[in-house]
């Protein structure tokens, strides 16, 4: 691409001494790919297209819904059904039609990451969960790509760069240096389970672009080495140096092939003694004698669930009251489904299969869904 | 006494972005004390940082000293 055919569609950060028609070139030479098209994913993208970083990938198999777009900024109502990472592309595409945008509608695996890592510069992690979050880092550990990463949870957001080469010329920290094992399924809440304020992953996800555009253009100092926090409800913002943790290396597949063996959903605690129940099994079972409803949310927690009756058991304190389950049947429910299967894995455990114990899938925001649409009487 | 910040959802946990508790020796005492004051906090998971920075093993602490509790956080 001629450079100065589009002059003046990037005149404004051209005319920045530190960017400059070289930092110009190195955009349009770089090849970033956005794993996940959300919250996070669709700010970043609209910046680093919009500064004409040359070549964007964008991997993402979800469908657009209606609850995303407070925060995904990429797509219209209208779009709702649509597979995220081509919605993404077009709504690029026409913004800044100059540039190559690649869209995967694909689910990242581990048969596929590395692959498509090996085509890219930089790495933005846009993703929701766990299990995606340790491959995307494990995979950049392995591809020595550095990943530009950025995670959300209620009002407060976390962004720094992982695997990249500090002044020293040295790898910098990845994930697993700060926390080298995953947490289980339902130890730390998403977003469906705690809620987001919209303009948080616009904040941060628009840092992550930022992030990116100072690596490719080497400017500033990027957060190698350092955790910046955003506390959007008070604006406070905490930085932290992030050091090399030893075992850190132990819990990285070495190379390719043990990667391609590693099962990231179970190291997540995708529990497989979990037995999921849907809303209508569920509805037959509420009543029935013998049954305990068991609602594993934190106090204070909303909605109430008075409209079928059940018995509160935190899962942050359950450990400690499995003994008083007597009943034969027990269902668990939260907010979303993740944490009610963590209880019900701790249940089976404890008590060795003597009685049949089930998650509510979607939790109480199902049942709500549900009563929406009228599917109960 | 001494200043803990705690971010993400431990602040479930404890109640508060910031506790003061009683000056310890070192990080591993201080997090002993800590999770018996809230129990919950043996079963979550979070990265310690001593002055703004990340430590991996137990460390000495001084009445200077600022804690910080970091969870990881999924969401995005």
């Amino acid at each position: 691409m001629n450079l100065s055919i589009s002059y003046n569609r990037y005149h404004r950060q051209i005319r920045l001494k530190e960017l400059g028609e070289e930092g110009q070139r190195k955009l349009l030479n770089a090849k970033v790919l956005v794993v996940g098209a959300g919250g996070l994913g669709c700010p970043a993208l609209q910046y680093l297209a919009g500064a004409g970083v040359g070549n964007i990938g964008i991997i993402d198999d979800d469908t657009i819904s209606l609850d995303n777009l407070h925060r995904q900024i990429l797509f219209q109502t209208a779009d709702i059904g649509k597979v995220k990472s081509i919605a993404a592309k077009k709504s690029l595409q026409a913004l800044n039609p100059e540039i190559n945008i690649t869209a995967y509608p694909d689910h990242l695996n581990t048969a596929n990451c590395i692959d498509l890592f090996q085509h890219y510069n930089i790495i933005i992690d846009g993703t929701d969960n766990f299990a995606t979050r340790y491959m995307v880092n494990d995979a950049c550990v392995i591809t020595g790509k550095p990943l530009v990463f950025g995670a959300v949870s209620r009002f407060e957001g976390q962004v720094t760069v992982f695997n990249a080469k500090d002044k020293n010329g040295n790898l910098s920290v990845n994930y697993r240096d700060l926390f080298p094992e995953p947490p289980k399924n339902g130890e730390v809440l998403n977003c469906a389970e705690t809620g987001v304020l919209g303009v948080l992953p616009g904040l941060i996800g628009t840092m992550q672009a930022a992030e990116t555009i100072k690596l490719i253009t080497e400017i500033g100092e990027p957060l190698i080495n350092k955790m910046l926090s955003v506390d959007i409800l008070h604006n406070s913002f905490f930085e932290m140096e992030l050091v090399p943790d030893k075992k850190s290396k132990e819990k990285i597949p070495a190379d390719r092939s043990a990667f391609e063996k590693m099962n990231y959903e179970w190291l997540c605690g995708n529990y497989d003694d979990v037995k999921e129940i849907n809303m209508t099994s569920f509805k037959q079972l509420v009543n029935t004698p013998g049954v305990i409803v068991i609602d594993v949310r934190e106090e204070g927690e909303l909605p109430l669930a008075n409209e079928f009756p059940n018995i509160k058991m935190p899962l942050s304190t359950i450990a400690q009251h499995l003994g008083a389950i007597k009943e034969e049947t027990v269902i668990f429910f939260c907010q979303a489904g993740m944490r009610s299967q963590q209880a019900a894995h701790l249940l089976h455990q404890y008590e060795k299969n003597q009685s049949k114990i089930y998650s509510l899938a979607g939790g109480i925001q199902q049942w709500i869904a549900e009563k929406k649409l009228g599917t109960y009487g | 006494m001494i200043k803990v910040l705690f971010f993400g959802q431990l602040t479930d946990i404890t109640g508060a972005t910031s506790v003061e508790i009683p000056l310890a020796a070192d990080t591993d005492e201080l997090l002993k004390n800590l999770s018996e004051k809230y129990p919950a906090l043996n079963s979550a998971k979070f990265v310690v940082a001593v002055n703004k920075k990340q430590i991996n093993a137990n460390t000495a602490l001084d009445l200077q000293s600022t804690i910080v509790l970091m969870p990881p956080f999924s969401g995005g």
